[in-house]
């Protein structure tokens, strides 16, 4: 049984990162893993998105439009962006607060996201909103919206792969001096599913 | 032998050290940099790694070390092989005695490239072996294969891995031994001198070994036919991934022919699969090679196969592959209905978002500083390859012109010989200063053209993933080098006006600016201010809602990530912002101010 997920978001919010951290913790579950990744000219403020499959070998690099478990959006215009590749009644889970790109201030445009979470809420999707700017001023770090979001998308058992397996990733992988901020994030994120 | 979740660039990298390379060498570019990066970082001790100055120089030096008897690798993107063909041409004449592999990625797409040039195209036209692995692990394997292919017949060969499998993941089973090879050093002999009646020598041999190789690669490993019935499709590289997971979704059965070694072309594995087919449909990326063979191959048997691909409009002609399209082409070849993709509902249109200068970025201020300087005058802004090239959107809109590496300060010359009124600016970054830059400054001193060379100097290779180079002092090796000035290059070579400064004191840059326009000839201004992802952040700015009059020329100025509109007003992000200062200089209420 295959699993297959999207990150997206904006280059520099860390979807690398938790990709990776996905990764590892199938793997130290005895299952397969591929992942696909954003690297290089898009990098700089551009839109991102890392693919992650789970189950099969013969599986190739990327996603495949609605096949998707899950997407899990870094910032609400970016989860609309890949919600092609989401299976029908698939789960969402996304950052409330939007990223404006240059483009929308030098256009004078007041983008906030709203309407990307208006039509995250009725595409029959199962939505998951996270507050990760209120989790980042929890921990006290903008670096852990990652796993926050992670959290929220493991508490709502859309990865296979659960809080505690993923805390022993964390646990395992991580430098000591990041582990208990992202830990405190990831089941601040939990409690949003 | 543990599993190791590796890049396919790391995948190569410890493949090629468990083969017992000797020295690598390469210039950074995407998709092909972590391979170097990774054979450093692991290195057991027993390898030469560096970063070379361009991609030719790269490739001399690991011919050097295979004169010597050792094997040796050299990485670079695609675009990298152009400026390393002038050596790969001939060396596949002169040939190798150490294994030699030139790992070149492809970036269908393109994704992070000025080209979809394909690299099995250049093997074929350089005469030398090709390797296109279809998955991360399995490049680990063929890597290796490639060293011995190499040193059996005695020329260097050519590993094209493409971007989705340079930069995805997978785990990889690791040997954690490498391969203890001993170079026999360097023999002098007639041979590793290029002379004409050596390369007419040469040639015959080259063209009597090519089939041999092709026969050889006819039983090679990964050159696979699967399946069965009259109809068929061939593939490789990344393609392979997506027929097969094409096909698995589809249910569907034909033969399938995979080619792991695009030239010299596997002709008897390939006629075994043309053979009683009626219709073979080919699914490659960039150019249709593998179709031509096919074609080519039908015309000399006479057989009465239909090939359809990217030649006869079934496959499209640029771009990369997916799943979804190979599924769709393969259902219709196949005459099966195309699996159901769910279409989501009419969504709004997420704003675009393409990349930009980094907020705090100092190539953001060097633009502006040019920029003020030359208001109301005419000038051209010839551009480079590097970060700095996304200052071609608006703002600050300040790249007229990008080409190649190093052909900002060239194609400035060019323009100034038919405007001579205008005046011609150059903007090069560092990196790209030495790797094809300073020919260009000889080339306007000597022809007395005039030109203002603008060198962005950050400090580090930045949008490759911060590599060192001649001018930070340090090496791939640990050691600490000799830091080779910008400043004093330029001097040495007689540029009589050079001027270094930091773009973020914005009035002193512009004045920098003025005053080399004012010098004339050739005329340089260094803006010297490290990339923010090697700098310490300063602190940061706030805007002071009361002096804000919304007059938005930060924003149409800087265009900067950090600055924001937020419920009508100018904000600026805490988290983004770097503490450049360039907004509150612009900031013509003094409503900017830093965070104390």
């Amino acid at each position: 049984m295959m699993k297959n997920l999207m990150f997206a978001g904006v280059g520099g919010q860390g979807i690398v990162l938790v990709s990776k951290l996905v990764a590892q913790t199938a793997l130290r579950e005895g299952m397969f893993v591929r992942t696909a990744e954003t690297i290089g000219m898009a990098q700089r403020g551009g839109s991102v998105a890392s693919h992650v499959r789970i189950g099969d070998p013969t599986c190739s690099p990327l996603v495949p439009l609605g096949q998707a478990d899950a997407v899990i959006g870094f910032e609400p215009g970016e989860a609309v962006r890949c919600l092609p590749y989401l299976v029908p009644g698939g789960v969402v889970v996304v950052s409330q607060r939007a990223i404006p790109p240059v483009t929308a201030a030098l256009s004078r445009s007041d983008y906030d996201g709203s309407q990307m979470l208006d039509y995250l809420g009725s595409c029959g999707a199962r939505l998951i909103v996270v507050d990760g700017a209120a989790i980042c001023a929890e921990v006290g770090s903008p670096k852990v919206l990652n796993t926050a979001l992670l959290g929220a998308a493991a508490a709502a058992g859309v990865l296979g792969l659960s809080l505690d397996q993923i805390e022993q990733t964390i646990r395992a992988i991580m430098p000591e001096r990041f582990v208990s901020m992202n830990l405190t994030a990831l089941r601040a994120g939990a409690r949003y599913a | 032998m543990p599993d190791e979740f590796l890049m396919g660039n790391q995948a190569i990298a410890l493949g090629a050290i468990h083969a017992g390379v000797g020295v690598v060498t390469g210039y950074p570019g995407t998709p092909s940099s972590e391979i170097l990066e990774t054979v450093a970082k692991r290195n057991p001790g027993s390898v030469y790694v560096e970063w070379s100055v361009n991609e030719k120089v790269a490739l001399e030096v690991a011919a050097g070390a295979s004169y010597a008897g050792a094997r040796s690798m050299v990485t670079m993107k695609q675009v990298g092989l152009n400026v390393a063909s002038d050596p790969l041409m001939s060396l596949a004449y002169v040939g190798v005695k150490g294994g030699m592999v030139v790992v070149v990625a492809d970036d269908p797409g393109p994704i992070s490239s000025q080209t979809e040039q394909d690299t099995r195209h250049f093997a074929a036209y350089a005469k030398l072996p090709v390797f296109d692995p279809s998955y991360p692990e399995e490049a680990y394997e063929m890597i290796g294969d490639a060293f011995d292919y190499s040193e059996k017949y005695g020329t260097p060969v050519i590993f094209r891995p493409t971007t989705r499998i340079c930069h995805a993941y997978a785990p990889v089973r690791v040997n954690e031994t490498a391969r203890t090879i001993t170079p026999s050093g360097f023999v002098k002999d007639p041979r590793w001198v290029i002379f004409p009646r050596l390369s007419y020598e040469n040639h015959l041999k080259i063209e009597e070994r090519l089939p041999q190789i092709g026969e050889d690669f006819s039983s090679y490993r990964f050159n696979t036919l699967t399946g069965a019935g009259r109809w068929g499709i061939a593939t490789g590289g990344v393609s392979r991934a997506y027929v097969g997971e094409a096909c698995s979704s589809l249910d569907a059965t034909c033969r399938l022919l995979r080619v792991a070694t695009p030239h010299p072309f596997p002709e008897r594995l390939a006629l075994e699969f043309l053979d009683g087919l009626d219709k073979v449909l080919v699914v490659e990326e960039l150019d249709p090679v593998i179709e031509r063979e096919l074609v080519y191959l039908c015309g000399k048997h006479h057989l009465p196969v239909t090939i359809l691909g990217k030649l006869s409009g079934h496959m499209p002609r640029a771009g990369e592959n997916s799943v979804d399209a190979v599924s769709e082409t393969i259902a219709a070849f196949l005459g099966m209905p195309a699996a159901p993709v769910a279409a989501c509902a009419a969504a709004p249109e997420p704003p675009v978002r393409p990349p930009v200068l980094c907020a705090g970025c100092p190539h953001r201020a060097s633009f502006l500083a040019v920029k003020l300087a030359m208001r109301g005058r005419k000038a051209v802004f010839a551009g480079d390859i590097g970060c700095y090239t996304l200052g071609n959107a608006k703002p600050p809109d300040m790249v007229d012109t990008c080409l190649c590496m190093g052909a900002g300060i060239t194609v400035a010359q060019g323009l100034h010989r038919v405007e001579p009124d205008a005046v011609n600016f150059a903007f090069v970054g560092d990196s790209t200063f030495f790797h094809t830059g300073i020919p260009g400054v000889i080339n306007a001193l000597y022809n007395q053209t005039d030109i203002v060379l603008v060198v962005l100097d950050n400090a580090t290779t930045a949008m490759t993933g911060h590599q060192p180079h001649p001018g930070i002092g340090t090496t791939m090796m640990n050691a600490v080098s000799e830091k080779i000035d910008i400043a004093g290059v330029l001097t040495a070579l007689g540029v009589r006006h050079v001027e270094t400064c930091d773009p973020l004191q914005l009035n002193e840059a512009q004045e920098a600016v003025e005053r080399a326009v004012e010098a004339g000839g050739v005329s340089a201004v260094i803006f010297k201010s490290p990339c923010i992802a090697i700098a310490k952040p300063g602190p940061r700015y706030e805007v002071d809602r009361d002096r804000c009059n919304l007059c938005h020329t930060c924003i149409r100025q800087l265009g900067c990530p950090a600055i924001t509109l937020v419920g009508g007003e100018v904000t600026i992000d805490a988290s983004l912002c770097y503490g450049c200062s360039v907004c509150a200089a612009v900031c013509p209420t003094g409503a900017i101010r830093s965070v104390q």
